[in-house]
This record gives C-alpha cells, structure tokens and sequence, in this order.
C-alpha cells in the first residue's frame, strides 16, 4: 500500500494531476486556490511538463483550449471569480468537445465576495455559465483524499467523453491538511486522432466551433446530447449513510456533506431517524437514487453553503412529494450543532 | 521560362467568401506559400480568428484552430507548449488582435512566446459590418463614427507594431502591405522572416499587413488601394520596426 502523507488539499490536487499524467497547466493566482499553481510550478519542470502563468483566466483557459486541441492532458485551476472569467472558453471547449480538467476551489461571492469557503457556484458549474447548450461533468470531493482520486477520475472522464470535468472543491477543502495515500502514477496516453499535431501522414484536423448552417448547429447540438445522454446514463454517483428508514433525509455534497453526517450522527443518538444523501456527481445528479433514499421521508433537507442552489435539484429529483427546506450558511462551513439542531426543529409539531 | 499560377499545396480547393477587392485572399495565399516553401505543411497549426479571418481553417491545407474573438495568441500559445517544434501562428484582423485580444497579444509578446501573428490591419471591423476599431483613422467615416472618427469621441489609432517593438520577448516586428506586386513580395519576405524568426526559436514575432477592403470603406478595389498606399502608410508606416539582435541565427534574412 502507498505510504500515508500529510498534504494540503491543494497540493494534493496539483500532485493527483502529475500522477494523472497530466504535464501542461495554465493558471493565474486567486486565494484560496494558488497553492495548486505553486505546486504545479516546481513539479512539472521536474516531470519534464510545461507550466505557464497565464495574463487572466480568460487567457488561462483559451491556453487550456490550444493545448487540449493540440493533444495534451491538461488542467486549469482557479477560484470563483476567476471561474466566471473562464465562462466564454468553456462554452468553446465544450463545443469543441475537447478533454480539460478544471478545479474550482469555491470562495464567497457575488462579486469579489470574500476568500471563505463556499458552495455557491452550483448554478455557474451544474446548470451552464456559459452560453448555449452544453453541460460539465461535476465532481464534488469532500475530503483530501477525494481530491486525489477525484482528480485522476476527472482526467479518465474527461478523457472518454471528451469533456470538461469540473473539481467542485471549497476554500476548506482546498487549504486543511489530511492524511493520504496516492495510487499508482498513470502512464498510459490517450489515443487523440482529432489532435492538431501537425498533418504528418493525414489531411488536416480541424477544432474549431463555428456552425453557420441551421442544420449543422442543430446537428452539432443533437450529437452534444446524445453524448450527455451517455454520461448520464452510465456516470452518476452519490453515497448514503442511514437512508433506509430515514424520515429526515439530509442533502448535502462536499466539505459540508462530512459535517451534515455528524450532525445526521447526533441525531441517530437523540433517537431521530435522520438520514444523509450525498450526491458525488453534481452533474449529472443523482436523481433516481436520491428519490429512492426519500421513499421513507417526512422531510428532505438540503444543507448548503449557498442561498438555495442545489436544493432546485434536489425538489427536482424527488418531484416535491415531500417538503424540502433549505438549510445554509454563508462564508463558512457550519457546524454539526447547528445542523443538529436544524434536524431536531423538524420533529418539533 | 514561362511562370504560371500554381497554386500551392497548402491551400484547399475551397471558394474565398471574402468581398471583390479584399486583401485577405492574397494574404492567406502569401502565408500558405511561406509554409509549402519552408517544407512545413505537416508542421503547422494554424490558429484562425473571429471576423473577415475566421474561415482561415477552411482554406488553409494543413491544422488549425478556430479560436473565440482575441484569444487566439492564448490558444496558440496553448498549442505551442504542447509542440514547442512546429510552426504555429495566428492570423487575425485588427478588431480581433487590437481590441478585444489585446492582452493576449501583448502577454504572448512580453513572455517571448515563440509564436507568429499575422496581423491583418483593415482599420475596421469588417466582418461586422464595418464598424470602429481601435486602428481606424481620424477622420474615417464607419458604421459607428458616421461623421468620422475624432480623437474627442474615440481618441487615436492604434500602433500595435511600434509598442510590441518595445517589448524585450519581441524578436522579429514588421509592417508591410499589399497595395502593389512590390510590397507583395515585401510581405512574403517578412512572413518569411517571422516563420524562420520562430522555427529557430528566438521568440515572438508579428507582421502586421495594411488591408484593403473596399466594401466597408465604400470604394471601389482601386481606390481602396490608393487609399492604403496614400493614408493608411502615413498613419501605418511600413518597415521593420525590430529584427532578432543576432540576424545570422534566423536564416536566411
């Protein structure tokens, strides 16, 4: 077994991509994500890689689009605003259906917000961001250890599906320090006939995302779909923690899903048949199994450090038989008690 | 010997979409022979543009890159990381480098990425209609400055060659037009120049080209060459404006 280190969330992401074998990365320094710059920054010299601190964002991932196009393994890291910026190049790659990780270590916002820990870009990364019609793979980690094995999974996904796969991660995740263990280094490349590598031996391979004829952008779309519809078919993923005889069934992904299950604990110890759902994948989400942990619930709560964003999911998945409210915090992880305590009001009549 | 239009290898069959009179098509042409020339047709990536450019990757026989607006010196510097041994260039006009992709094209100066721009300078937006750039004249009438451009409402043209020139990761800076067969072959040569600057990795290179295009300027073809030889070179001065410091290293110059 590999040996048991202590690393920050962030370093662990920039190494997981290394392990991934990735070797390209373009990034810019945003709190509370820059430690996976800093990291990339002197280990992918190392490994022969290329790192380039790109202008803005806005360059970072038009530099994530180039190299992608051009057959490599890449990823861009940022944080919330820095996202935002990123919008107009995924809706590129997206259309290009070119392979790219993207960690998102979410801070507080609207606007230049604040540098805690937040899961308010749900809507941006699950629902769109940027323009048209596409959709991101999300995978929401919630300890550092599934930072690691979250971000070698995303380069896999990426990789089969020809997408974005988004790192859903939060200002706590990012920068606490847990114990790890790394899987075996990944070595293997990907086949990427599509790949502008110089025509050597082919006609040209052309990336590009214009469709000016109506029925090639119809098309184009109908073809993006029927992968998504793959995607869902084959890729949801999501974990329970006493569902099957919950009445209270609490929602919750990331950071705040490993604090809701020590509030769901505490309940259990005041006799209160509280359940926790965690959804792994945002999107696509896990719908059907998330109705089928509700099947015995009186209440669903969704917990989120957002002002309601998940929760639209989460009324979706279970057809709002049942009531949902919301529970939330804002510019921190809140705390077992309190989310308790937001269980222990609903057995109240 | 008799000389007749070949057309090289580096071109497709596909049909120009570009208006009676525009510059793009003999510019498109110059690049494509540069790189049949150089033997490098199964090295390049080009990376094409939003506007009057943005089909480049149609015409062009080798792989490219359709890029979103201004961005395309990002992506190419993306492309040329990966392969840091082909030639990988942008093509792009002045509403797309000079104003929405400055910062791209300034950082990919300033980091002496080992890139070339061609830089087509019509002094408007062309695709759109003929709107404003930053690089329209004072005094020129476009969709958005009916009575004229003036420094009060819009201030002046841009220089793009003369402040990539100071930038130190700049190795080859020039900028040429095609108003004649001379200056044709003037801007074949500094194409030329760029590609080789960059195959021999001595850092960023742009050649900026004067563009007619007499459809938005409301001219007919002639006039709008007149017009690129007698104005836009008074604002636009052509030459060389920075050549590598150890020319003997780059080829043949």
């Amino acid at each position: 077994m590999a040996e048991l280190v202590l690393m920050k969330g962030n370093e662990a992401i920039g190494e997981a991509a290394i392990r991934a074998n990735c070797r390209h990365f373009f990034g810019y320094p945003i709190t509370p994500q820059t430690e996976v710059l800093e990291h990339l920054a002197r280990r992918l010299p190392e490994e022969g890689g290329s790192y380039v601190q790109a202008e803005s964002e806005v360059s970072a991932i038009n530099m994530v689009f180039g190299a992608s196009a051009s057959g490599a393994r890449v990823m861009t890291a940022s944080s919330s605003p820095g996202i935002s910026l990123m919008q107009e190049g995924i809706s590129y790659i997206a259309s290009a259906e070119l392979p790219a990780v993207i960690v998102n270590i979410m801070r507080g916002s609207p606007g230049l917000g604040g540098i805690h820990p937040s899961q308010a870009d749900y809507f941006q990364s699950v629902k769109g961001g940027g323009h048209g019609d596409y959709k991101l793979i999300v995978l929401a980690p919630s300890s550092v250890q599934e930072l690691i094995d979250h971000t070698m999974l995303a380069f896999e996904l990426s990789e089969k599906y020809r997408t974005i796969v988004v790192i859903f991660g939060d200002g706590m995740l990012g920068q606490m320090m847990e114990p790890v263990r790394f899987p075996e280094a990944v070595t293997s490349a990907v086949d990427r006939p599509w790949a502008t590598t110089g025509m050597q031996g082919r006609g040209p391979n052309i990336v590009h995302t214009l469709y000016l004829p109506a029925d090639e952008l119809e098309n184009h779309c109908f073809h993006l779909f029927e992968k998504y519809a793959a995607i869902e078919a084959c890729e949801k993923r999501s974990s329970e923690y006493l569902t099957e005889d919950a009445e209270i069934l609490l929602i919750s992904y990331g950071i705040t899903s490993r604090v809701t299950k020590a509030a769901v604990e505490m309940a259990r110890e005041n006799g209160i048949k509280a359940g926790l759902f965690r959804p792994i994948t945002l999107w696509p989400f896990p719908d059907e199994a998330l109705n089928n942990a509700a099947r015995n619930a009186k209440t669903v709560i969704s917990a989120e450090i957002s002002m309601g964003q998940m929760i639209e999911d989460v009324r979706l998945s279970i057809r709002d038989r049942i009531p949902v409210k919301l529970f939330n915090r804002i510019g921190l992880v809140p705390s077992p008690e309190e989310i308790f305590e937001a269980i222990r009001k609903e057995t109240e009549v | 010997m008799a000389k007749g239009y070949v057309k090289p290898t580096t071109l497709t069959d596909v049909p120009w979409h570009f208006c009676p009179g525009c510059n793009h098509g003999i510019i498109h042409r110059l690049c494509a022979e540069v790189v049949e020339e150089m033997g490098l047709q199964s090295q390049t990536i080009g990376v094409g543009s939003v506007g009057c450019g943005v089909f480049s990757y149609n015409y062009f026989n080798f792989d490219g890159i359709g890029p979103s607006h201004g961005r395309a010196p990002a992506v190419a510097t993306g492309v040329k990381r990966v392969h840091p041994d082909k030639l990988v260039f942008t093509y792009q006009g002045d509403g797309d480098l000079a104003a929405i992709g400055t910062t791209e094209m300034v950082h990919s100066a300033v980091r002496g990425e080992n890139i070339t721009i061609i830089f087509v300078n019509n002094s408007l937006y062309g695709m759109t209609g003929g709107q404003m750039a930053p690089t329209t004249l004072l005094g020129q009438k476009t969709s958005t400055t009916p009575k004229g451009r003036t420094r009060e409402q819009a201030g002046y043209p841009m220089k793009v060659c003369e402040m990539l020139a100071t930038m130190d990761g700049a190795a080859y800076i020039a900028r040429t037009a095609v108003f004649n067969p001379a200056q044709v072959n003037k801007t074949k040569k500094a194409i030329r120049k760029a590609f080789e600057t960059q195959m021999a990795g001595l850092g960023f290179s742009m050649v900026e080209i004067l563009s007619a295009c007499p459809t938005n300027w409301g001219m007919n073809p002639l006039q709008a060459l007149k017009h690129v030889e007698e104005n836009m070179t008074a604002v636009y001065p052509l030459g060389e404006y920075k050549v590598p410091t150890d020319p003997s290293s780059a080829g043949s110059f």
